[in-house]
C-alpha cells in the first residue's frame, strides 16, 4: 500500500460542496445508518470505506435521493448541497439528480447507440438546443471519461458492446454529461478488471480537477490510491472521518485500526 | 475411527451402487421419451384425423353446363330490367338449369332412362339456380343467349367424387340413388363433372342443413377479425397499463396483493363463466345486441386482460433494475424512465403475450355461445363500426355448429374449419416466436 502518493489537501481552501448532519436512515425497522454528519468538499475525491452492510452505499444514494425508490426507506436528518437542504418538500429529485450525478457497481450502458446514451441525460434537461450543441455535450464528456479516442469512430454502435472498462468509462460520460457538480460512484471498479480499474481510477483523479467525487469502495488499497478524505462507516455509524493519509497511518478509533489492518470486515 | 473413503476398488469395476444410480438414470431416460413419443403420437393422429376429414373441403364437386338463358321464362316484359327479372325466383332458374343438364347429358349421350328429369336435376345443387339467377342479375344482357356455366352439384353427388358416398351407401340413401350414381359416374368419365378448388368454403355465409356444399366460413372469418380487432384493441391497451400501474407505481399494500392475487385467477376462471357474465352485463343489463361481435369481443378482452396483465408483467420484472437506476441516476423521471427505457425492452414480452392471449381468444367458443353467437347468420355484417353490432358468426363456433349437424359432408365442412383455425393459430404462435427471436435481450 504506497499511500505517500496522496498529496495533503489543505481543507481551508476548498469549501464543502455536500454539508450533511444528523442523517439517519431506516429501512422498515431496520436502523441502516445512525446519526451521520459529514462535510464532502469540493474537487476532492472522498471514499468511503467500511465492511460490508455497514450503510456505506446507503449514504451513497441519500446524496442524490436514489433511496425515494426503495418504498421501506426513511431519511431523516439534514442534507445541504450549496447550503439548499435536497430533502426538503420542493425539492424535485429529477433536478437534483442532475446535478449529482451517480455511477452504479455494475456498468449499465443503455442498451442503445453510444451517443444516445451519452446524450440522454442532456436531453430530457433540455440542456442543448441545436444538434450541434448536443454533439459537442456528448463529445466533452466523453473526452472527460477518457473515452473519446476509443469510440469516436463508431458513436452509433450500441454501448452495450464495449468492455466491461469502456462500459463503465461510458457510464460516467453519461454522469458527467448532465453538468453535476458532484459524482457519486458506488463500487465503481468492482465488476472490472485490474487493468480497467487502473484506468478508471486514473479517470477519478482527472475527475476531481472538475467534481467533487465521492466513491464507495470494498478496496482500502484503491481508498487510499485515488481519494484525499476517507469515511470509515461501520454497523451505521460513521466511524471516523478525515484525511486519506491520517485514517491510514493513524486512525484515531480501534475500530478503524482494527479494519485497516485487516482484523475485522 | 474409520477411514472415510470411496473404496480402494479398482476404477475399472463398476460397484453395485453406481450401478443403480446409472440404470436409474436410464429409466428416467426412458420415461421421458415414452411422454415425448405419446405426445408426439397425439399430434399426429389429430393431424391425420383433420386433415384427412378436412382437406377435401377445400375442392368442391362442379358440373359443366351450357345453360341456354330463355328470354320468354327469364324477362317476361323484355326490356332487360333487373329491377323487373327480380320476379323470376330460383324456381324458375331452377327449371332452366335443370333442362341444361338433362340437355348435356343426352349431348354427351349419356343413358338417363332410368330416372325422370327431376331426378336428373336433383343432381345439382339447390345453390346453383341461386347463382345463375345472382349472374343474369348483375349482366341482363346474357339473357336470350347460351352461356357456360360452371354449377355446383349436390352434397351426395360431391361425396360420391370424394368417396364418401357409395353404391351401398346409396342404397340406403332417400336422396339418392345407384342409378343416379351411375349416371354421375358416366358424367364423370365424361369430363362433364370434375373436383376444383372452392374458393366460396372462404366467401360464402353458412348454409342449411340441406346443402353442406354451398356452406363457408366468409361470415365466421369475418366475426372473429372483428371481435380479435375489440380485443386487440381493448385488452393490449388497458392490459399494459393496468401492469405498468401495479409493477412501476403502485405501492406495495393489501389492497395491491389482493388486486394481484385476483388477477391470477381470473386468469383460470373457466371461460363460460365470462360467457354468463357478459350475457348479464352487456345483454341483459346495457342492452347490447344478441350475437354481435362488440358483445364478443368485450368478453374475449375480460378474458384476455388476465393474460395480458401476467405476460407484461413478467416483462416488466424481466427488466433489470440496473436500467431503472441507470434512467434514474441522470434525471429521469419515473415516466420517463418507464416509457423510455423499461417500456421498450419489455415490448417483446408484452407483444408476445399478447399475441398468445389473441390466440386463446380466437379459439374461444363457449362464451360466444351463451352470448348467441351460435345463431345462424346468412348475412355479412356490414363494414366496422356498425358491424360490430349486426350479427356474426365465430370460427370456433362454426366448427361446433358443423358437427352437429347430421349430414355427413358437414364432418368435412367442420374439418375445413378446423384446419382453418389451426392455421390461423399457427401463424399467430409463429409471430409470436419470430418477436421474442428478434428482440431477444440486448442488455
Amino acid at each position: 500500500m504506497n499511500i505517500m502518493q496522496t498529496p495533503v489537501i489543505d481543507a481551508a481552501v476548498l469549501k464543502p460542496r455536500i454539508a450533511a448532519s444528523g442523517v439517519q436512515v431506516h429501512y422498515g425497522t431496520n436502523h441502516a445508518l445512525k446519526d451521520v454528519s459529514v462535510d464532502i468538499l469540493d474537487r476532492t475525491t472522498t471514499a468511503f470505506i467500511g465492511p460490508s452492510g455497514c450503510g456505506k452505499s446507503t449514504f451513497l444514494r441519500c446524496l442524490n435521493r436514489m433511496n425515494d425508490t426503495v418504498a421501506s426507506a426513511r431519511v431523516e436528518g439534514k442534507i445541504l448541497l450549496d447550503g439548499q437542504d435536497i430533502y426538503d418538500r420542493r425539492v424535485d429529485p429529477v433536478q437534483l439528480r442532475a446535478r449529482v450525478g451517480m455511477v452504479f457497481q455494475k456498468p449499465n450502458p443503455f442498451p442503445k447507440s453510444i451517443y444516445d446514451n451519452v446524450a440522454y441525460g442532456p436531453r430530457i434537461h433540455g440542456l442543448a438546443r441545436t444538434r450541434a450543441d448536443l454533439d459537442e455535450i456528448v463529445e466533452v464528456s466523453l473526452r472527460r471519461a477518457a473515452l473519446w479516442n476509443e469510440v469516436k469512430d463508431r458513436l452509433s454502435a450500441p454501448g452495450t458492446g464495449l468492455s466491461g472498462g469502456q462500459q463503465q468509462r461510458l457510464c460516467i460520460a453519461r454522469a458527467v454529461a448532465t453538468g453535476p457538480e458532484v459524482l457519486l460512484m458506488d463500487e465503481p471498479c468492482s465488476a472490472l478488471d485490474p487493468i480497467a480499474t487502473a484506468q478508471v481510477e486514473e479517470l477519478i483523479d482527472e475527475l476531481r480537477e472538475r467534481y467533487s467525487v465521492v466513491i464507495v469502495t470494498h478496496s482500502m488499497q484503491q481508498a487510499a490510491r485515488v481519494s484525499q478524505k476517507t469515511a470509515f462507516f461501520h454497523l451505521g455509524n460513521l466511524v471516523e472521518y478525515g484525511d486519506t493519509q491520517q485514517i491510514f497511518t493513524n486512525p484515531q478509533d480501534p475500530r478503524t485500526e482494527s479494519y485497516i489492518t485487516g482484523r475485522i470486515g | 475411527m474409520t477411514e472415510i473413503s470411496a473404496g480402494a476398488g479398482s476404477l475399472f469395476e463398476v460397484d453395485a451402487r453406481t450401478r443403480r444410480r446409472n440404470a436409474a438414470e436410464t429409466r428416467f431416460r426412458l420415461y421421458g421419451m415414452a411422454a415425448v413419443a405419446t405426445g408426439i403420437l397425439a399430434l399426429v393422429f389429430l393431424l391425420v384425423s383433420i386433415l384427412g376429414n378436412g382437406l377435401s373441403s377445400f375442392r368442391q364437386t362442379g358440373i359443366e353446363l351450357q345453360v341456354a338463358l330463355d328470354a320468354a321464362a327469364l324477362d317476361k316484359t323484355g326490356n332487360r330490367n333487373a329491377q323487373e327479372m327480380k320476379k323470376v325466383t330460383t324456381v324458375g332458374y331452377g327449371k332452366i338449369i335443370g333442362a341444361a343438364l338433362v340437355d348435356g347429358l343426352a349431348k354427351a349421350g349419356i343413358d338417363t332412362s332410368d330416372l325422370t328429369d327431376k331426378q336428373v336435376a336433383a343432381l345439382l345443387s339447390d345453390e346453383a339456380p341461386r347463382r345463375l339467377r345472382d349472374m343474369v342479375l348483375a349482366d341482363p344482357s346474357l339473357v336470350g343467349r347460351t352461356v357456360p356455366f360452371t354449377a355446383l352439384a349436390s352434397g351426395r353427388v360431391d361425396g360420391f367424387l370424394k368417396g364418401r358416398v357409395t353404391m351401398e351407401s346409396a342404397k340406403l340413401d332417400s336422396n339418392i340413388s345407384p342409378e343416379q350414381l351411375a349416371v354421375v359416374q358416366a358424367m364423370k368419365d365424361h369430363g362433364m363433372l370434375a373436383l376444383s378448388f372452392n374458393p366460396s368454403f372462404f366467401t360464402n355465409a353458412d348454409a342449411s342443413e340441406l346443402r353442406p356444399e354451398a356452406a363457408g366460413l366468409g361470415v365466421a372469418m369475418l366475426g372473429s377479425l372483428y371481435m380479435m380487432m375489440i380485443v386487440l384493441v381493448l385488452s393490449l391497451p388497458i392490459g399494459v397499463a393496468a401492469s405498468i400501474y401495479l409493477e412501476e407505481l403502485a405501492p406495495q399494500n393489501r389492497w395491491t396483493d389482493i388486486i394481484e392475487v385476483n388477477i391470477s385467477n381470473l386468469a383460470a376462471v373457466p371461460a363460460i363463466v365470462y360467457g354468463i357474465l357478459a350475457l348479464a352485463l352487456f345483454i341483459n343489463f346495457i342492452g347490447l345486441p344478441q350475437s354481435a361481435p362488440i358483445v364478443g369481443g368485450l368478453v374475449l378482452t375480460l378474458m384476455t386482460l388476465p393474460t395480458i396483465i401476467i405476460a407484461t408483467r413478467a416483462a416488466l420484472k424481466a427488466v433489470p433494475p440496473s436500467i431503472r437506476d441507470a434512467a434514474l441516476g441522470v434525471g429521469a423521471s419515473r415516466m420517463q424512465t418507464i416509457f423510455h427505457h423499461v417500456l421498450p425492452l419489455a415490448m417483446p414480452g408484452i407483444l408476445t403475450g399478447t399475441i398468445l392471449g389473441l390466440a386463446r381468444a380466437l379459439g374461444e367458443s363457449a362464451p360466444l355461445l351463451l352470448i348467441g353467437m351460435v345463431a345462424f347468420v346468412k348475412d355479412y355484417p356490414a363494414a366496422p363500426p356498425q358491424g360490430f353490432m349486426q350479427p356474426a358468426s365465430a370460427l370456433p363456433v362454426q366448427v361446433y355448429q358443423w358437427t352437429q349437424r347430421a349430414d355427413p359432408a358437414f364432418v368435412e365442412r367442420a374439418s375445413g374449419a378446423i384446419i382453418v383455425l389451426l392455421v390461423f393459430l399457427i401463424a399467430m404462435n409463429a409471430t409470436a416466436i419470430l418477436l421474442r427471436r428478434r428482440f431477444e435481450r440486448r442488455w
